[in-house]
Order: structure tokens, then C-alpha cells, then sequence
């Protein structure tokens, strides 16, 4: 199908950026300490507004190269020095934390910043948080379906009246801050399972598709697997989103050079925790090729990869999780600046100009 | 039977698990040309929609029915159900373990703890009345469908094949070959052990001859 994603199902095309609070380093190749890190995220945040980007999100993550525990923190620092950019969580695992918690924090920061706010709910593939927050890592399921199920109640407004097994019941609670509005944009981000695209059907979330390996044309089952359980649940149409990681430089070569040996020590370092074997220069090349699922090159070869999985995946949303561990400070902020002003305008102009 | 006469010579694939990698080993186990059933932890109804929009062409049904009737049984579920899960169901079949047991991503599990045997060993032994074939699982689930090839083709990657039952290992070598990889087979499930996680196969896309490479260094170190 050649539909614009924004005709297939009637969203506009927004674009983001994601960081996990990955540790940069500074101008002589130093890792910046965690409080820099964090100083340096509010810039960051900063900059993607004045560049016209449309949401900054926060993984929550818990590890030494990735120290934001507290990204709902960060983001009400955000809000206080922009106007316009969304803020959200990219992604809340919600398993190891209190649905209620987590409605509290971002309705609070949804008042911050007059209703920019917007929530990404995961099971929690980073899974950190579990034996940090006390819970066995076999609950994961019944965790995440119960946890989402309320936080759908709590964002229908109070009072909310639930009952599970992993947290204690509500029983016509008022949950504050209420919301001035209508609820902020919740989605779900799904890796691949199935069962979570029809879980954010079901509960009228909207879907973002993490894409981190492979190629993307592949997640079209599930966008179509969503558009499907939403018409199953009698649920308006809803967005639907991809997040992939990425690098956008002057040229390819500068993006390649400054992206590969960073994505290489990082995948090192997770490959020695999920068993799996390090990438190659080939499977590399692969990766950032037209069927693989990482956005490196200059703003062209990234901005005609984004539109082209965006169609293919019926999705009005892009995030690009942006400044790989290690990176230089400098890089990052260059890479924010040519998504901003060169990248999105382009995706903007291949897929407006075939609608 | 309601499977069409082109494919009734092969066996049936039955598949309990519909997660991440059931649905997509039953989409290109039916696109080799293979009947396919497939099941959840319970009710077909809750996998009617997953089925019909991942796996068009398989039939979703009860696991205990999808056993009965399966040639050969692919198990696809979580690791940590495993000590719940009820081996008379699968009495009698050939099994194919994809299963794998990471303890950071699987938290630790007790029956898995004992480095004497590889995961797929202990899952025989609680099988006993199967005949266990250990493959698929050092693949990603997501690349499956995109990364197959003719055969004879020079970027056709392998997939490790390990089992203590040769006629066992034979029948699921054909599926895997028929789906669009060669088979490497591995004489006995504790040969299988260098397909587990942290082994130098497990996520790697190795053709034939690099699996084959791979397997001689080891046996050299
Ligand atoms: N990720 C990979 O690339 C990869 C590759 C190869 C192998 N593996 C292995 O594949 C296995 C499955 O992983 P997954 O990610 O697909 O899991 P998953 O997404 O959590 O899905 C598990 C599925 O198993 C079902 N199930 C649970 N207990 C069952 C039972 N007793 N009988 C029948 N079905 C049952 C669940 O049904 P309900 O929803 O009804 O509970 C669900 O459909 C794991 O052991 C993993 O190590 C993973």
C-alpha cells in the first residue's frame, strides 16, 4: 500500500527523540559524571524544542551508563525552560513501579507544562528495575497486565475503583492532581509481543512499535495485528509509532564513524549480559542499511529510511533514540540539531508530497 | 482433517506458546507448506485475532488438543512455565526445544541451575516419555522469517539441530531446511549445549561453513 501513514490513519506526523540517560563524554573523551549526564539531558530537551521537535522522552533505566531513574524529574526541568515540545517517559516500567505513583507524577508534570505530557508504558525490557524494586522477574506478566489495566482506570479521571493481586485495591479513590483536560496520550511500547498489541487495543492505548534489530518491515503484521484489535474492541482508529536508534551527522561517513565504534562497545557490553554475540562490520552495514532497524547517515539517508518504514508500518510517529553511550557531548547536540531542522522537514516533504 | 491435500504428506506443526516466537516459527513453518495448529496457555478464543493476523493459515485451538494432534511439537513458552507444565501432553512426541535460560533475563531458575547438564538435557529428562530436538533457539525470533534463502544459495545461514534420537533430529533437520536454512546437525542434546546463550552460536548468523568452523575450534580449545 502507498497510503501516507497520515491517510491510512488520519494523524498527523509527529517526530521525537528518546534517550536512556546514556553517559556522553566531554571534549577530551571523558565520561561525564551522572549529575553532567543529567545536566546535559535538560539542554538537550532544550534544544530539540527550539528546533521544532515534537516530544522528548526518557527510558527509565537504572544502571551505571544509563543513571536516569528520575526521567519524570528531568522532564519538569524541561518544561520549565520550553513552550512547546511534549514530554514523556520512553519507556515507564510500569511491572516494578505503582500505576497510581506514576498517574501522580506525570498528571503533576502534565500541569507543569500546561498539558504537554505524554506517558509510554512497557513491560520492561531493560529489566533493572525488578530485583532493584523487589519483584521476581517471572511476575512480568501478570505485573504488566494488571498495572496497565489500572493505569487506564486512573486516566479515565477519579474516583477509581480496582482491584488485583499486585498492589493494593482502590475503592472509590480520588487520585490527585486531577487533570484540567481530557487525558494526556498514553502508549504502550511493544517489542514483539503480541499479546501486548492487543493488550494496548483492549485498554485504548496507542502503540509504539521499539524496533531495535532486524528489519522494520517485518513489525507490519503488528500494526495491522492493532488496527485489527481496535476495530475488535469497537475503539476509534489510534496512532501508531516506531521507536529505533539512530545517529544523523553531516554525512554518512562522518554519522558511521562517530556511531560504530560507541554502538560496538555498547552491544560488547550487552551481549556479555544476554549471552548473544557482538555485531560485525557486516552485520553493522546491514543494520543501517535499507532492511535493518538503525537510523545512521546524514539527514537524506535517514530521512528517506524514517518514511519509508513509517509507511510501511501504518505509523504517524517517529522516536529516534539518539546519543549512543560514549558519544561526544558535542556530536549529540549536532545530531539533535539536523533532526530538528533538516531530517524532520524532509520526511515531512517525501511523505506529504506522495499523499 | 481440514489441512489441503498439497500438505498433508508433511507432518503437523503444533505449537504451544503464542508469544514472540510461536507466531512467527508457525507463519514460515506454513509458508514451507506445513499444517500448523497453535495454542496459548488456555482458551483459543484469546488467540483468535494473533492467529489469524500473524499466523493466517493455522488453526488456534486448546494445548492439549494441538499436542494430541501435532507430528511434531514446537514448545514456545517462557521458560519459567516449564516446571508447571504438564509433560503427559506431549508423551509419545517429537518436541522441539527452543527454549532458552539466561538467568539476568530470566531471573535464576532453580531446576535450570546445574551446569553438569544444558538446558535442553533437563527438559528431556522431564519429558521422558519425548524425544526432545533442541533448535531454533539460538535464532532471533524476529529475523526468522526475513533471513531465509533457497537452498544452495551462498548467504543461506544454519541452524543447529541437536538431539539423542536420530530419526527425531532427521524430521526436524527437514523442517528447518524446508522453512529455509541448513541443518547442522549435533550428535546428542549435550552437544547441543554450544547453541545455549554466551556460546559462540547463540545470536550469531553463521552460514553452514562458519557453523561448521566454529564447531571445529571448539573441538580443537
Ligand atoms: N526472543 C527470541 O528471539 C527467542 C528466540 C528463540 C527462543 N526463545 C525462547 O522462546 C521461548 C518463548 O519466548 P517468548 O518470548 O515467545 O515468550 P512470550 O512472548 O512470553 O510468550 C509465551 C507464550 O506461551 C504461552 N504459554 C505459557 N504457558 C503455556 C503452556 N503451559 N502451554 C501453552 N502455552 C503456554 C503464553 O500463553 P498465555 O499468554 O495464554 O499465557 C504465551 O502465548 C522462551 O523460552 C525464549 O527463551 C526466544
Amino acid at each position: 500500500m502507498n497510503d501516507s501513514p497520515s491517510l491510512r490513519t488520519g494523524f498527523p506526523l509527529t517526530f521525537g527523540l528518546d534517550t536512556f540517560g546514556d553517559v556522553h563524554s566531554d571534549e577530551n573523551g571523558t565520561l561525564n559524571s551522572h549529575a553532567q549526564t543529567i545536566r546535559n539531558i535538560v539542554e538537550q530537551g532544550v534544544l530539540a524544542d527550539s528546533v521544532g521537535i515534537d516530544f522528548f522522552g526518557i527510558g527509565e533505566h537504572h544502571t551505571d551508563d544509563y543513571p536516569l531513574s528520575a526521567g519524570d524529574l528531568v522532564l519538569s526541568a524541561i518544561a520549565a525552560q520550553t513552550r512547546k515540545i511534549h514530554l514523556g517517559s520512553a519507556v515507564t516500567v510500569l511491572s516494578s513501579d505503582d500505576p497510581v505513583r506514576v498517574f501522580q507524577r506525570y498528571s503533576t508534570l502534565n500541569a507543569l507544562s500546561s498539558g504537554r505530557v505524554e506517558v509510554i508504558l512497557g513491560r520492561g525490557s531493560s529489566i533493572d528495575s525488578f530485583p532493584l524494586f523487589g519483584y521476581d522477574l517471572s511476575d512480568y506478566e501478570v505485573l504488566f497486565e494488571e498495572k496497565s489495566e489500572l493505569f487506564a482506570e486512573l486516566l479515565k479521571g477519579s474516583p477509581v475503583t480496582w482491584t488485583g493481586t499486585t498492589r493494593a485495591a482502590l475503592k472509590d479513590q480520588d487520585v490527585v492532581p486531577h487533570l484540567e483536560a481530557e487525558s494526556f496520550p498514553t502508549w504502550i511500547g511493544v517489542g514483539g509481543s503480541p499479546q501486548s498489541v492487543v493488550r494496548a487495543a483492549r485498554h485504548g492505548y496507542n502503540l509504539i512499535l521499539a524496533i531495535i534489530g532486524g528489519s522494520p518491515a517485518r513489525f507490519q503484521p503488528f500494526s495491522n495485528l492493532y488496527l485489527e484489535a481496535l476495530e475488535h474492541f469497537e475503539r476509534p482508529a489510534q496512532p501508531i509509532g516506531v521507536h529505533s536508534m539512530g545517529h544523523v551527522a553531516a554525512t554518512d561517513e562522518q554519522a558511521q564513524e562517530e556511531f560504530w565504534p560507541r554502538y560496538l562497545a555498547v552491544m560488547k557490553h550487552v551481549s556479555r549480559t544476554r549471552g548473544f554475540a557482538i555485531p560485525t562490520p557486516e552485520s553493522f552495514k546491514h543494520e543501517i542499511g535499507p532492511h535493518g532497524a538503525i537510523y545512521v547517515g546524514s539527514p537524506e539517508t535517514v530521512a528517506r529510511k524514517i518514511a519509508a518504514n513509517l509507511r510501511v508500518l501504518h505509523a504517524s510517529r517517529f522516536q529516534l533514540k539518539f546519543g549512543m553511550t560514549g558519544l561526544a557531548h558535542t556530536a549529540v547536540m549536532n545530531n539533535i540539531e539536523l533532526y530538528g531542522t533538516k531530517v524532520i522537514p524532509l520526511v515531512r516533504e517525501i511523505l506529504g508530497s506522495e499523499s | 482433517m481440514t489441512s489441503p491435500t498439497s500438505t498433508t504428506t508433511l507432518p503437523r506443526i503444533g505449537i504451544l506458546g503464542a508469544g514472540h516466537v510461536g507466531p512467527a516459527i508457525g507463519r514460515v513453518a506454513i509458508e514451507a507448506g506445513y499444517p500448523v495448529s497453535i495454542a496459548g496457555s488456555g482458551d483459543p478464543a484469546k488467540i483468535a485475532l494473533i492467529t489469524q493476523i500473524l499466523v493466517p493459515g493455522a488453526k488456534a485451538d486448546w494445548p492439549a488438543q494441538v499436542a494430541a494432534e501435532a507430528d511434531i511439537v514446537i514448545l514456545a513458552i517462557p521458560l519459567h512455565k516449564f516446571n508447571t507444565f504438564d509433560p503427559s501432553l506431549v508423551a509419545g512426541k517429537v518436541v522441539v526445544d527452543l527454549m532458552n535460560y539466561w538467568a539476568p533475563i530470566d531471573g535464576t531458575q532453580q531446576l535450570f541451575e546445574d551446569p553438569r547438564y544444558g538446558s535442553s538435557e533437563i527438559v528431556q529428562r522431564h519429558l521422558s516419555g519425548s524425544r526432545v530436538v533442541k533448535s531454533f533457539n539460538h535464532a532471533g525470533y524476529h529475523e526468522i522469517e526475513a533471513e531465509r534463502r533457497p537452498a544452495g544459495s551462498p548467504d543461506r545461514l544454519a541452524l543447529g539441530v541437536a538431539g539423542d534420537d536420530r530419526k527425531a533430529v532427521e524430521l526436524v533437520a527437514a523442517l528447518v531446511e524446508n522453512i529455509g536454512y541448513d541443518a547442522v546437525l549435533l550428535d546428542s542434546l549435550h552437544e547441543g549445549r554450544i547453541l545455549e546463550p554466551g556460546g559462540p552460536v547463540f545470536g550469531a548468523s553463521l552460514t553452514k561453513e562458519q557453523f561448521a568452523q566454529v564447531l571445529t575450534e571448539k573441538t580443537a580449545a
